[in-house]
């Protein structure tokens, strides 16, 4: 077995024993589909979550089609959904299910297995030398479920009553009762069971995760020595561990209630002119196990993103990341923070006012550590020699919309204005910057910049400026102008705001902002060619470390094999920010501290 | 044939970037690598300059556009809303500035840093003041925030007077409905179990409850301007939610757990008219919870008018337990309508 020989090689060998290089006979199957090669298995999810991107992103388009033009008709969109579009206008129900499709899969399938999946997977081994994670078959098992999660939701868009449309919050009694809405059908029994799938696969992932980078870092790797990427998905894996299976809980609960008769969260209800017996439930205590997992979720998606920001903007400002220990505390202290303010998404439930004031506080704590990431990445770049490579634009990028994004949090966070903006298009703003537009930035960074470790070739560069250059303007363009619609009470996931008085003046600009979204969807489509062609035909890797940077991935061969270094793991001797540190542009972590170097 | 020149367009396009960027691969190999990425570098520090000019002039320009169409020129339409703007403008304040300072570093350092040859990095690792610095000046502005949230919060939140106007506001899939208690000031229990569809019970009220009988039943709901009113808040069937934008007020609907919230209107519909320059303006009421596939249309109105004129409208409303039970109405001539009369008696038989 692989796996015996791997582990045994990876634990105990280390350093001066002689490394028998990975010799078994791999067939097609074993290396490229139940492959347990980390760098394979990050590969597979990055593949799958772009997959996922395009099916979401073409969803907005759709729904923003309907949104920017609800007067117009589109044939091809008759000929594309059927009955769902009947004569080219999009039906309300499936205006519903596309949103909610929309939300489910960009939240969970691309930015929480398509992001940390990816560089969880890819970087823990590489980054604290490890020849793989500490159980490669769990590993692959973590795709695995993740692949079955995926067939079955796709499945969910195929059958009669239509995919899940009660908002990928699935707030019951709308998504327990099938007479409520045609999505809570069958539609809704495939999405809870798709995501009971998906919280196994996260499940996997995170428990391997954290036991790799606790016991498995090489010789001189203190955990103060780690890269702020390891940190950030460290921590990530911790949320992760603790939340989903509250969400399991609760969608396992919502399952009782939808087939077995069980009145969890249903109590006095009369829908569709029919009477339930259900009685004693409480529709609000879904809402506090969903956010119980779902705030923490949204750093689920931030924090891998903010990791490997931090690295690429140390690496291209050739200068060390400041404040290394405030970036690894204000982690911990928002990890901490994560699990304390989920009622935040609740202050209008009718929750006790007082409860409401003590989610406020926490709420606008967590503004502490981030104010204290943002200030240390602006020293970062001060005084620094910064090369704008597209991985860096988009760190910059995701600065940006960190910034922007989170002091809309403010607002939102504190429960006065959240009356007023509850549920508005500023919520809409608020959290597509933050944790939408920004983690797709670390994500894409992070692409760009270990795109050549991953494959042995460069991404093109001119279409990396230009896909860069058209999301942020037109990520701005979309969202920005989103906080006037929501001061204005908009509300949300309303299908048509033709016949409101108060809203219906926004017509022209929802049409802008289409038009907006529609330009920057195609742009993505051109980063997929782009990542595509490039895999095979992009420029050839020549140079081990082609961005002069001091991470241990960079030590291995520019297309390494299974078990990452051929020879034996290089022994750790310093941080891994020594950039521009006594007149050497870099010092990589595995060059011991020389006599008379100065301590930082 | 449009669709079709459309797509064809835009893949022609997709070509031609595409093609231009890999002949730009091939044009910086030949120009030599260093000096290529010198080129890019040079470009894409000023773009950073750039962006963060027209963005700015972007923002103010958006402002300009959008802001006289926010709720915010025209003021809250309660009194209690008054202190949620303020709490938006004291956020605004502090946020913006944070906003433009840190914009601002973020993009002048990028450009002014850029890299130059021969420049060295300044090797600045860490510096505890500093740190110690942004963790103070945050928190302080933080707790200014948070004692103005929570001092608003608390108040909007608190009791509702005891005189205000008691109105009780039901959703369902897709409709807004109102009860008021009629002259003994209280409303009639319910029980959902007592719905019933053909005798007109929609909100299932027990009709057995005296409190009940002069309870009104309909479906705008009229407030006098001036005096509190206190809304207890229920559902049917799925969540809902009473979004009132204009009074920035809102609270959930849930079954089976009764909400409340209350405000003091501050102008009548026919002063709002005047204020915002709109003759069509009308107090909407916004269903702010995904309810199914009508939510966006499950739009309530309110009426907010002078004591005199809501006084009038009261006196001209009909309680529903004589809607529905026309031969246990005192007053007999009222009910004359015999079409509606017949299965409202079935009904009655039925109860």
């Amino acid at each position: 077995m692989s796996t015996v020989t791997l582990e045994s090689a990876t634990h105990h060998q280390g350093h001066g024993d002689a490394h028998h290089e990975h010799q078994h006979h791999e067939t097609f199957i074993t290396k490229y589909v139940f492959s347990q090669d980390h760098k394979t298995i990050a590969k597979q999810f990055l593949v799958t979550g772009i997959i996922w991107a395009i099916i979401g992103g073409l969803f907005s388009v759709i729904f923003r089609l309907q949104l920017g033009n609800p007067e117009s008709t589109y044939p091809w969109l008759e000929d594309l959904l059927g009955h769902w579009a009947k004569g080219g206008k999009l039906q309300p129900e499936f205006y519903y299910a596309l949103v909610t499709m929309h939300g489910t899969i960009l939240v969970f399938f691309v930015l929480t297995a398509g992001l940390s999946g990816t560089f969880a997977n890819f970087l823990i081994p590489l980054q604290i030398g490890a020849r793989d994670m500490a159980s490669p078959m769990l590993n692959m098992l973590s795709y695995w479920f993740f692949f079955l999660a995926s067939v079955i939701m796709m499945a969910s868009l195929f059958v009669q009553t239509g995919p899940a449309s009660g908002g990928w919050t699935i707030y019951p009694p709308l998504s327990a009762l099938g007479d409520a809405s045609m999505g809570s059908k069958i539609g809704m029994d495939l999405w809870l069971i798709s995501m009971a799938m998906f919280i196994v696969s996260s499940l996997l992932g995170g428990l391997n995760y954290i036991t790799t980078i606790l016991n498995m870092r090489t010789k001189g790797m203190s955990m103060t020595r780690m890269p702020l990427t390891i940190w950030a998905l460290f921590f990530t894996a911790v949320l992760g561990v603790l939340s989903f299976p509250v969400l399991l809980s609760g969608a396992i609960l919502l399952l009782f209630d939808r087939n077995l008769g069980t009145s969890f969260y249903l109590s006095d209800i009369v829908v569709a002119g029919k009477i339930l017996p259900n009685e004693g439930g409480s529709a609000i205590l879904f809402q506090h196990l969903f956010w119980f997992l779902g705030h923490p979720e949204v750093y689920i998606i931030l924090l891998p993103a903010m990791g490997m920001s931090s690295e690429i903007l140390s690496v291209n400002s050739r200068k060390p990341i400041f404040g290394y220990m405030a970036m690894v505390a204000s982690l911990f202290a928002i990890t901490i923070l994560a699990f304390l303010v989920w009622a935040h998404h609740m202050f209008v439930t009718g929750l006790n006012p007082f409860l409401g004031s003590v989610f406020v506080l926490l709420t606008l704590l967590i503004a502490v550590p981030s104010a204290i990431k943002v200030f240390n990445w602006l020293t970062t770049l001060w005084k620094a020699n910064i090369r704008f490579t597209p991985a860096m634009l988009f760190a910059i990028g995701f600065v940006s919309l960190f910034i922007s994004g989170g002091l809309t949090g403010i607002f939102l966070g504190n429960s006065a204005l959240d009356i007023h903006l509850h549920d508005t298009y500023f919520v809409i703003a608020h959290f597509h910057i933050v944790m939408g537009v920004a983690s797709f930035f670390g994500m894409f960074a992070g692409v760009y910049h270990w795109y050549p470790k991953m494959f042995g070739r460069y991404l093109n560069n001119t279409l990396a400026y230009i896909h860069f250059w058209v999301t942020i303007i037109g990520a701005y363009l979309i969202f920005w102008p989103m906080h006037y619609e929501g001061l204005a009470g908009m509300p949300r996931r309303y299908y048509d705001f033709s016949n409101w008085e108060s809203f219906k003046m926004f017509g022209g600009l929802n049409e802008f902002i289409s038009v907006v979204a529609l330009i920057v969807f195609a742009v993505q489509i051109l980063f997929v060619i782009n990542f595509f062609y490039s895999i095979w035909k992009g420029r050839k890797v020549k140079d081990q470390n082609p961005w002069n940077a001091n991470t241990l991935e960079w030590t291995t061969p520019i297309r390494p094999g299974h078990g990452n270094w051929p020879g034996n793991i290089p022994e750790v001797h310093r941080w891994p920010y020594d950039y521009s540190k006594d007149g050497k542009d870099f010092i990589p972590q595995d060059v011991p501290v020389g006599a008379d170097e100065s301590k930082h | 044939m449009k669709d079709f020149y459309f797509i064809a367009i835009v893949v022609i396009i997709f070509i031609v970037i595409f093609q231009i960027a890999r002949a730009s691969e091939y044009v910086s190999i030949l120009k030599g690598e260093a000096k290529s990425r010198k080129q890019n570098n040079k470009i894409n520090g000023f773009l950073l300059i750039s962006f963060l000019i027209l963005g700015l002039i972007g923002a103010w320009y958006c402002n300009e556009l959008y802001y006289g169409k926010t709720l915010f020129p025209q003021g809250s339409a309660s009194v209690e809303g008054e202190k949620i703007d303020l709490m938006l403008y004291i956020t605004i304040a502090v946020t913006g500035v944070v906003f433009v300072i840190t914009q601002v570093l973020l993009f002048w350092f990028t450009f002014k840093y850029q890299e130059q040859e021969g420049k060295k990095a300044f090797y600045f690792p860490h510096n505890n003041k500093l740190e110690l610095l942004w963790t103070t000046v945050p928190a302080i502005f933080l707790t200014i925030l948070i004692v103005f949230g929570l001092k608003f919060w608390f108040k909007v939140t608190s009791d509702a007077p005891k005189d205000a106007v008691l109105v009780e506001i039901t959703g369902h899939q897709f409709a807004w409905d109102m009860r008021y208690p009629g002259k003994d000031g209280k409303l009639g229990k319910k029980s959902y179990k007592l719905y019933n569809q053909p005798s007109g019970n929609t909100l299932a009220v027990d009709f057995e409850d005296p409190e009940s009988w002069d309870d009104l039943h309909t479906t705008d709901m009229h407030l006098p301007v001036g005096k509190p009113v206190k809304l207890v808040i229920n559902a049917m069937d799925v969540i809902h939610d009473v979004g009132l934008s204009h009074f920035r007020m809102k609270m959930d609907a849930v079954p089976g757990i009764p909400t409340t919230l209350w405000f003091t209107p501050k102008y009548t519909t026919e002063e709002m008219k005047k204020r915002t320059g709109n003759p069509n303006f009308v107090y909407e009421i916004s269903c702010d919870q995904m309810c199914g596939k009508g939510h966006f249309s499950m739009r309530g109105v309110i009426i907010v008018e002078s004591e005199e004129d809501y006084n009038k409208w009261l006196a001209s409303q009909k309680p529903e337990y004589f809607t529905l039970f026309p031969d246990k109405n005192p007053i007999k001539e009222q009910t004359t309508d015999s079409s509606t009369a017949k299965p409202l008696a079935q009904a009655a038989a039925i109860n």
